[in-house]
């Protein structure tokens, strides 16, 4: 039963919103000089609000589909939405500093990244196998543009070619197990593909064709081992602002994308896609963490830290279960912020001329900026998994809900490797806290940016100390899916 | 009453916790006025409880007053347990603690010219000192007034902590750090035996209350326990071993005696209080308490009669060769204990704790007028420097003879009482080595003589040896040293004059004696009265042997002191042997503390340093490092490389999940 025309546009609302003031912003930045570009930052920080608002106060509260089930909008795209934007705002607040230092203040940026920002809600509500397709290329055409954004870096432009190159074979890989799907079931919405696939006969191979063909192009977006080549390529190469910007909030959407496809849409195949995802984990963790260990730039340890919790996040799809979607999507929500936290610690440290990619710049932090080396202390030890930081508790319900599926070698596993993962964060912590410098160059914060980032670390400790208070949204979440 | 036993027990806890925190601001007088109060409360207490249990006919008390914890569905209790016993216990304790904490207020009163001048610790060490005594104090205190073995074991371990800290009171001596460090050890290996046989008791009774396990003596006596399989032992006689381990930890038994003369570093006082009086007895006190276990196991009786005569005969022999004052009285206590302990392998329980009354008096008068002696020798402890003394200390000489004469019983002390009927009980006893305990114990007579009294002779008698500035600032200690000294010789002439009722009457109720090992019993028999008794002692070998060591004492040390270099020259190894104590203290060395060193270092070198440190733990970061070094060339930079990458990651997926 298809609901009227203006209910179906009501979902759509936020985004739609956001698609109209991309292209104001677009204009009224043509007509802007260098130096009233303020104004562009601070429209595109009131789209984000406004369009949060929207999100917020659209809500159905339940799960709607529209536009012939190519939409839908359902308490987990709510959530994911509300992060997507709430941490949008915060890595604009983070990289403004940083660009205006590079000259790299321009309109482009913060176009883009809003078009990535649409892209991604997109992909979050997309229904049908095209949708998702549209979200999908509409943020990741964003990120290619973002990553070159620094034309005259011939590192930034490597990392965006190869990033474009490995991007578009994925894509490939992506369209041909979808059109196997479509060809198998006749539909390309997914709740009609769910449902032909568990009530019809179908050869094993051709949906195990198609699985291997989805996973791998899911595994691409988050970066899960082996296909996990251009993460710390591309997070090294482009602008930190733009590494902040790709490093946390595309992972909530290509999040999205995977419970969209593998949860939703590939339920009954399970038993095909939970083997492809544990060899994925397995190989994830280890390569993730051992790697990172070797690392001497701080964006590329946290590029090999990225694949190890995509692994995490992994895990609790793995599982399968109600719980298990409710942990993977706590723990994406919760790397989201600490990624944005420790990626923002680095723009923010970085001044004119000086960029604060290597760990050992992270010496005598403390003797820096106590308040700063704190925070970065929470955030490592949130990455690490050390009570009473929330990361803590996202790898515990992981590993909970991974438990309860009859898997204690992999939570075993996954503990060892974290164990292992703790070493490199911790060492962060040991050049922030017992190394001394000679020469102590104190902190210039900007008030907006050292506010955000307090609250960004302590909502770390805070999570930690009441999990609950998000908890019990990723539970609806995932309950209603 | 409850009330009182409580402000009994504590009153001293609350002077130690105040002299302890707030010394500093109390000041020293401050600091022995509040310990004094806080432990005279509990004397005065303890004589009312004391008069009122004895005399007015007032019935036992066992009660629970706080339940500490449950665990395992047990409850854990602090309770009391007021009977005769330790009701004496108290008094004894809380009377000698009492006399210690005047006495101490003139002893340590220039303490601080023995610390160096930039110590720290050094301006309130006075109050410190305090805090210790009166907190002992406290512990032996919950120690004798429990009804439960936890509690007893609490004690236990609450006044080996005191005299822990006390031995190493001169925390810059390294001999009195490695002094409390042996005490400390020395005691962990009893304390394992004792928590062994108390784990022992509650896993066959499910009890740790005494009236409890008592009740349950009947199915005891007949379990069996098998620790090495195939060897069915009786469970009593594991139990009462395991049980006077600890004791032996604790009363300084051979060969866990190897402590006590080395205790002899802390200040003279605590020498008196703990290191003879009253701690070194808990384990005397822990065993008559457990009598009814012990009247199960001839075996463990016999082995205490047997360590308790060794430790008597060869402990005292030792003291003859010593020269150090302090260590003389110091091998004269566990020749004593070896007599109690000898007692209670008698099934003599009563005369045990009637000896450790009287030596209780004794021999903290005999410390005491040694430490009034350190003090005015201005702290030489070397007899050989002293002689003459009567002349110049007249009240701390004739306090001093007082406890020696009751050291070697002559008869009328009561030291005589007290040791007779140990010695005529051990004869009586039919329990197995009997005969030669008692062989032992006779002769041991003549040694304690012969000790005591080259001790009494080289100090107070003879040609003056000390220098003359020393000799010119000879005088009479204060008056807080001599008024514990007049009361303790009182106590050490009046106390002999409770055997009656203490050995005969129904004193000791909570005493479980069998039948056939009632040697106090028999001993009534042939009782008729204090005054045939005295008589007795007169015309008995022990006498007549003490008296030949007075005299032997007299000839070498007075008469022709040029003999004891004569029989020196002669009988050399001999003096070697006794002044090496037997080895005991080399063998612990060689064997036990070189040896555990040896093992220690081994299992750091080999299992700790190179196999887990090395190999485990090194190891596997060292693996992780270097795979981590040779893996990130994988990651060439080429995009073909990833590409290629991914499309085995590809192949791999199919070939494994969808074309097995």
């Amino acid at each position: 039963m298809a609901l009227p025309l203006a209910k179906q546009f009501a979902l759509m609302v936020p985004e739609l919103f956001l698609l109209g003031m991309i292209c104001a912003i677009l204009v009224i930045d043509v007509f802007l000089k260098n130096s009233q570009r303020n104004v562009t930052y601070w429209l595109s920080q009131f789209s984000l609000l406004i369009t949060g608002i929207l999100v917020l106060t659209m809500n159905p509260g339940e799960r709607i589909t529209g536009f012939d089930g190519a939409f839908v909008s359902d308490p987990f795209s709510v959530l994911l939405k509300l992060f997507v934007v709430g941490i949008t705002i915060a890595v604009f607040v983070y990289s403004r500093p940083y660009m205006r230092d590079r000259e790299l203040f321009r309109g482009e940026y913060f176009v883009l990244g809003l078009a990535g920002v649409l892209g991604m809600m997109v992909l979050i509500s997309a229904h049908s196998l095209l949708t998702i397709y549209l979200g999908l290329e509409l943020m990741s055409l964003a990120l290619y543009a973002m990553v070159a954004f620094q034309r005259d870096s011939g590192r930034a432009s490597e990392a965006a070619m190869k990033y474009f190159v490995l991007g578009a074979l994925a894509s490939g890989l992506l369209l041909y197990g979808m059109s196997i799907l479509y060809g198998l079931t006749g539909s390309l919405d997914i709740t009609r593909i769910a449902i032909n696939l568990a009530h019809s006969p179908h050869p094993e191979v051709a949906v195990g064709l198609a699985v291997v063909f989805i996973v791998s192009g899911v595994a691409f977006k988050l970066g899960a081992v082996p296909f996990h080549m251009w993460i710390p390529d591309v997070y090294e190469g482009a602008p930190t602002s733009v590494t902040l910007y790709m490093g946390s909030v595309t992972k909530i959407a290509a999040f999205a994308m995977v419970i969209r496809l593998l949860a939703e849409a590939l339920p009954s195949a399970h038993i095909h896609w939970g083997g492809m995802l544990e060899l994925l984990i397995v190989l994830s963790l280890a390569v993730g963490n051992v790697i990172a260990i070797a690392q001497t730039s701080i964006k590329r340890m946290l590029a090999y830290s990225t694949i190890s919790h995509v692994g995490f996040v992994f895990m609790g799809v793995f599982a399968g279960t109600d719980a298990g979607y409710a942990a993977a999507t706590y723990y994406v929500l919760v790397y989201a912020l600490m990624s944005a936290g420790a990626f923002g610690m680095i723009a923010l440290l970085s001044r004119k001329g000086f960029e604060a990619e290597n760990i050992e710049d992270f010496k005598g932090l403390n003797q820096r900026s106590p308040w700063l080396a704190f925070m970065m202390l929470l955030i490592m030890f949130s990455m690490a998994g050390i009570p009473p930081t929330v990361g803590f508790y996202a790898k515990l319900v992981v590993l909970q809900a991974v438990v309860q599926v009859d898997q204690p070698w992999l939570a075993l596993y996954a503990v060892i490797m974290s164990v292992i993962g703790a070493f490199y964060y911790l060492r962060v912590v040991k050049f922030m806290y017992f190394d001394k410098v000679e020469e102590v160059v104190p902190v210039r914060l900007k008030l907006d940016a050292g506010i955000l980032m307090s609250f960004n670390g302590l909502a770390l400790l805070a999570l930690g100390m009441f999990p609950s208070v998000l908890m019990v949204y990723c539970t609806a979440a995932a309950g209603g899916l | 009453m409850e009330t009182v036993y409580l402000i009994i027990a504590l009153a001293p806890l609350v002077g130690a916790i105040i002299a302890g925190l707030f010394g500093k601001k109390i000041g020293k007088t401050g600091a022995h006025t509040v310990t004094i109060l806080g432990v005279g409360l509990s004397f005065g207490l303890s004589v009312w409880v004391f008069v009122r249990l004895v005399f007015q006919g007032m019935p036992t008390y066992d009660g629970n007053v706080y339940t500490w914890m449950m665990a395992g569905g047990y409850s854990f209790h602090i309770g009391f347990l007021i009977d005769h016993l330790s009701a004496l216990m108290m008094l004894i304790v809380t009377f000698v603690s009492l006399m210690v904490h005047i006495y101490t207020i003139g002893y340590m009163a220039h303490d601080e010219e023995l610390w160096p001048s930039d110590s720290q610790v050094r301006s309130t060490a006075y109050q410190r000192f305090f805090s210790y005594i009166a907190l002992f104090t406290f512990s032996m205190l919950m120690l004798v007034m429990s009804n439960n073995l936890l509690q007893l074991f609490f004690g236990w371990e609450a006044v080996g902590l005191v005299s822990y800290l006390l031995i190493g009171f001169y925390m810059n001596k390294e001999s009195a750090i490695y002094a409390n460090l042996k005490a400390f050890i020395v005691n962990r290996v009893g304390d394992f035996g004792f928590l062994l046989g108390i784990a022992a008791l509650f896993a066959y009774t499910g009890s740790l209350n005494y009236e409890e396990i008592f009740s349950q003596t009947g199915k005891l006596a007949t379990a069996t326990v098998m620790l090495i399989p195939g060897q069915e032992w009786s469970l009593p006689s594991v139990v009462a071993i395991l049980l006077f381990i600890g004791a032996m930890g604790k009363s300084a038994q051979v060969p866990l005696h190897v402590w006590l003369p080395d205790s002899m570093e802390g200040p003279t006082p605590i020498s008196a209080l703990i290191h003879a009086a009253t701690m070194v007895t808990a384990g005397i006190f822990m065993v008559t308490r457990m009598s009814p276990i012990y009247e199960l196991s001839t075996t463990a009786l016999s082995l205490m009669l047997i360590i308790g005569s060794i430790g008597a005969f060869f402990m005292g022999l030792i003291g003859v060769v010593q020269n150090d004052i302090k260590r003389v009285i110091a091998f004269s206590t566990l020749s004593q204990l070896g007599y109690m302990t000898a007692a209670l392998g008698a099934s003599a329980y009563a005369a045990g704790m009637f000896h450790l009354m009287t030596h209780a008096f004794f021999k903290a008068l005999l410390f005491l007028a040694a430490g009034s002696v350190i003090m005015a020798m201005h702290h030489e402890q070397d007899i050989r420097k002293m002689g003459g003394l009567r002349k110049y200390m007249p009240i701390t000489y004739v306090t001093a003879l007082i406890g020696s004469l009751a050291l070697i019983g002559f008869p009328g002390t009561s030291g005589f009482f007290s040791k007779d009927s140990i010695i005529e009980a051990v004869e009586l006893s039919h329990i197995p080595g009997a005969h030669f305990a008692a062989a032992l114990l006779i002769l041991g007579v003549f040694v304690t003589a012969l000790y005591t009294f080259r001790l009494f002779f080289l100090v107070f008698h003879g040609r003056e040896r000390m220098d003359a500035h020393t000799r010119a600032h000879l005088h009479e200690p204060p008056w807080v040293v001599t008024l514990p000294l007049t009361l303790l010789a009182l106590a050490t002439i009046g106390a002999g004059g409770v055997m009656y009722p203490l050995l005969f009457g129904d004193f000791f109720r909570s005493i479980y004696v069998a039948p056939d090992h009632n040697v106090l019993a028999e001993l009534h028999h042939h009782f008729h009265g204090a005054l045939a008794f005295l008589i007795d002692g007169f015309l008995a070998p022990p006498f007549w042997l003490s008296m030949a060591g007075v005299l032997v004492a007299w000839d070498v040390t007075l008469y022709r002191s040029k003999l004891g270099i004569h029989v020196h020259s002669r009988l050399g190894w001999v003096r070697t042997i006794l002044q090496n104590g037997y080895g005991f203290d080399a063998f612990n060395d060689y064997v036990f503390a070189r040896g555990a060193r040896g093992l220690g270092r081994l299992l750091w070198k080999a299992g700790d340093a190179l196999l887990i440190d090395g190999l485990i733990v090194n190891g596997t970061a060292r693996v992780i490092g270097w795979t981590a070094d040779r893996l990130r060339w994988i990651q060439t930079g080429y995009v073909y490389h990833y590409s290629f990458a991914m499309i085995i990651g590809l192949l791999v997926l199919l070939s494994w999940y969808v074309l097995r």
